[in-house]
């Protein structure tokens, strides 16, 4: 189908950090002089190996540019053919990574400043995730706290593979911040290699990591319900983020299931998981893992049991479709409005005051 | 109610003759495998005990949902452990059900995943002794599973060897829970072994590797891992498939055990899409990594995927493939699948057939 030009919402693309260079004038005199005395530099993360075909679209390489490291092409790229009306920023670069949780914390204040100055002041378009030093849930709040009042920050965002599953109580105190500004959480794609990629080990391959990514997010989406996230927090909305959906029915298959077996362990949790899911929980579209047939789509979709879960999404500068095919075929008109417009607006309260 | 439930008498499979793809048989006591055992071995257990990666000596790292994973009326009434007394099996399983051939698969003491790998290797050889002089002798209907030190090529392959040509034994097995991903180079020998002598590997969720249950570290709670062992056999298909162990081994046949089966379906479609996008680091593949599960692979069914609508489970085992299903009970543990009951969608009577005996026949190359 041709896409529709009704201005869509792109729920997930990626400025990159060029260099520590760039986020020099946003550290304090302390870091600043850490990271230029001890030449700290090269922080993209593993997860998003920068020539791997996946993580650039062959067309959109532009001169041995980083991919996604310019506003113009991101512009030339994602937001115009689509007639986009908003995008939500997630910059991947590895504050979440480093072991010193101060210096997380700074390299996170330097990035959502960066991206406040150098891409959401320039592209009215652009709005942003909050990048928090998950290594320490006191400094995350504060990150979250202090990016409260700029409302270009639409949500808080963590990397999908992290020490702890999230829904340990130690994190509880982020969910509290977000849930009191409206700002949802975002699991996105991603490991910080604090552990290894599979509970098997470490595969060879970065095919078989970018696989396994999936199950990363799943782990936490067992966590977040099974340790009772959403119960205390039942205004908290969580977004998937380029980890696929199409997994989805038979995960709530299996872990409703198991909760009707196992409720006395987590009596907390006193609805079936599905239903907090369906109520908590988005995905966005890219990678769609879509099945061989248009109509398998639309089952999938119809197993989920919600047309309220897709946001769309280009996962820009990543290969996850070609030309302008962004939107899988299978999907009907009314989804597919819902899923570039309604949903997104739903998702993010501060986007409805800012775009609608 | 639905009418597949109504119809529950009508699909009786026992007429047909079942194979159950896992049934748990068990020690009466661990003094059950000290014959087996070199009196070095007997000594060394008896000292240091069964060392694994895991904190408690006497339990599961996650408490289960039942004394002894198992389901209350199990229990002997001779006493022992459920699944340790065969009469009792008999009557409870194999005979209640019409079951024509249960695989074992022993869980109660482990030897892959010792941390001495030389005691393991030295138990496997025990366990497989005692399951052929305690168990498959005593009841055709049992095929035992060759249970070798996986981490330890060169002794697994020994292992192979020792057994292979005896028709007791039905497939070769490791835990999946191991040190590396079980497609990594170091386990190659064990499938190309297997493959030699037309053994299918089958891998059932077990053994701890000291690996975190997730990607993002340890879960809280027994409901979370019971859900993870089944993502974990996810990476797993993954590996075996990505890391080109079924490619280069066009003959070896390999059964996933206790890990459900509805995942399949969009896990082919994620490593297919994906495949095609970075295909030139794995250039063994020279066709989608489903073809290769789709032809290679079979997974047991138990727990059993319950959908809210039970048509979109029908839907979704059309996905998967009809052929790929082997039916499972996972006697005597408390989340038995029981052969009249689980299934709770209509079959035709081919699916019938293909899903409670025929398949497991074509993986297991049974006559």
């Amino acid at each position: 189908m041709s896409f529709p030009r009704i201005g869509a919402i792109d729920c997930d693309v990626h400025p990159a950090v060029p260099g520590m260079r760039a986020l020099l004038p946003y550290l304090d005199d302390h870091w600043r002089e850490q990271v230029t005395v001890r030449g700290i530099d090269g922080l993209d993360s593993s997860s998003f190996p920068l020539n791997a075909p996946a993580n650039c679209r062959p067309d959109w390489r532009v001169n041995g540019a980083k991919p996604g490291s310019s506003l113009d092409l991101l512009r030339a790229h994602a937001l115009n053919p689509f007639g986009t009306k908003a995008a939500i920023c997630n910059c991947l670069y590895g504050a979440t990574g480093t072991f010193n949780a101060d210096f997380a914390a700074a390299l996170s204040r330097a990035i959502n400043d960066w991206l406040a100055a150098e891409w959401l002041g320039r592209e009215p378009r652009l709005c942003a995730s909050i990048v928090v030093p998950i290594q320490d849930p006191e400094l995350a709040v504060a990150e979250i706290e202090r990016r409260v009042p700029d409302k270009r920050f639409v949500q808080v965002l963590v990397p999908a593979a992290i020490e702890a599953p999230l829904g340990r109580r130690m994190y509880w105190p982020i969910y509290a911040a977000a849930e009191k500004h409206a700002l949802p959480l975002c699991i996105h794609a991603g490991s910080t290699f604090r552990h290894a990629t599979t509970s098997n080990g470490w595969p060879s391959y970065y095919l078989e990591d970018y696989v396994v990514m999936s199950h990363a997010v799943q782990a936490q989406l067992l966590s977040l319900v099974a340790e009772g996230v959403f119960t205390k927090f039942p205004n908290l909305t969580v977004v998937l983020a380029e980890a696929g959906f199409t997994w989805l029915p038979q995960f709530m298959w299996r872990q409703v299931k198991t909760w009707r077996a196992m409720r006395a362990e987590i009596p907390w949790v006193d609805r079936a998981p599905a239903e907090i899911i369906r109520e908590n929980v988005r995905f966005t579209l890219q990678p769609t893992d879509a099945p061989p047939e248009p109509d398998q789509l639309a089952q999938t979709i119809d197993m989920i049991g919600t047309d309220r879960a897709l946001l769309f999404s280009t996962d820009y500068p990543h290969w996850q479709f070609d030309g302008d095919d962004a939107l899988p075929a299978g999907l009907d008109a009314s989804l597919v409005r819902k899923l570039l417009l309604d949903n997104p607006l739903d998702t993010y309260p501060r986007l409805k005051e800012t775009v609608a | 109610m639905s009418q597949s439930l109504l119809d529950r008498a009508a699909q009786r499979p026992a007429r047909l003759g079942v194979i159950d793809c896992d049934v748990h048989h068990a020690l009466r006591s661990p003094k059950d495998i000290h014959p087996y055992l070199s009196r070095k071995w007997r000594d060394h257990l008896a000292t240091y005990g069964s060392r694994r990666p895991v904190p408690f000596i006497g339990s599961s790292p996650y408490f289960k949902s039942a004394p002894a994973l198992s389901r209350k009326d199990t229990w002997p009434p001779d006493g022992g452990p459920p699944g340790s007394d065969l009469k009792f099996l008999q009557e409870q399983l194999l005979d209640r059900y019409g079951i024509e051939t249960g695989m074992l698969h022993l869980l109660s003491i482990s030897g892959m995943d010792q941390r001495n790998q030389e005691f393991g290797a030295a138990l496997c050889r025990a366990i497989n002794e005692w399951q052929y002089a305690e168990w498959t002798q005593h009841d055709r209907r049992l095929k035992a599973a060759i249970v070798v030190p996986g981490e330890d090529a060169p002794a697994a392959v020994r292992e192979i060897e020792h057994w292979a040509g005896n028709k007791d034994f039905a497939q070769v097995s490791m835990v999946t829970h191991t040190i590396e991903p079980l497609g990594r180079r170091r386990y190659w020998p064990i499938y190309e072994a297997a493959a030699a002598h037309n053994l299918p590997i089958g891998l059932h969720t077990s053994g701890y590797n000291g690996h975190a249950v997730t990607p993002t570290g340890w879960s809280s709670y027994y409901a979370e891992e019971h859900h993870e062992v089944a993502i974990s056999q996810q990476a797993l298909v993954t590996s075996l498939v990505c890391e080109g162990v079924l490619a280069r081994n066009p003959t070896l046949r390999v059964v996933l055990v206790e890990a459900g089966v509805a995942w399949v379906a969009p896990l082919c479609w994620r490593l297919d899409q994906h495949w095609r996008r970075m295909r030139d680091e794995v250039p063994y593949l020279d066709r989608p990594p489903s073809t290769y599960i789709k032809t290679q692979m079979w997974f047991t069914t138990q727990p059993m995927d319950e959908p809210e609508k039970p048509e979109h489970l029908s839907k979704m085992l059309d996905w998967v493939g009809w052929d790929r299903l082997l039916f499972a009970t996972d006697y005597p543990h408390w989340d038995f699948d029981d052969p009249e009951t689980a299934i709770k969608i209509p079959l035709t009577e081919q699916q019938r057939r293909m899903l409670f005996r025929d398949n497991a026949r074509a993986a297991y190359n049974l006559d």
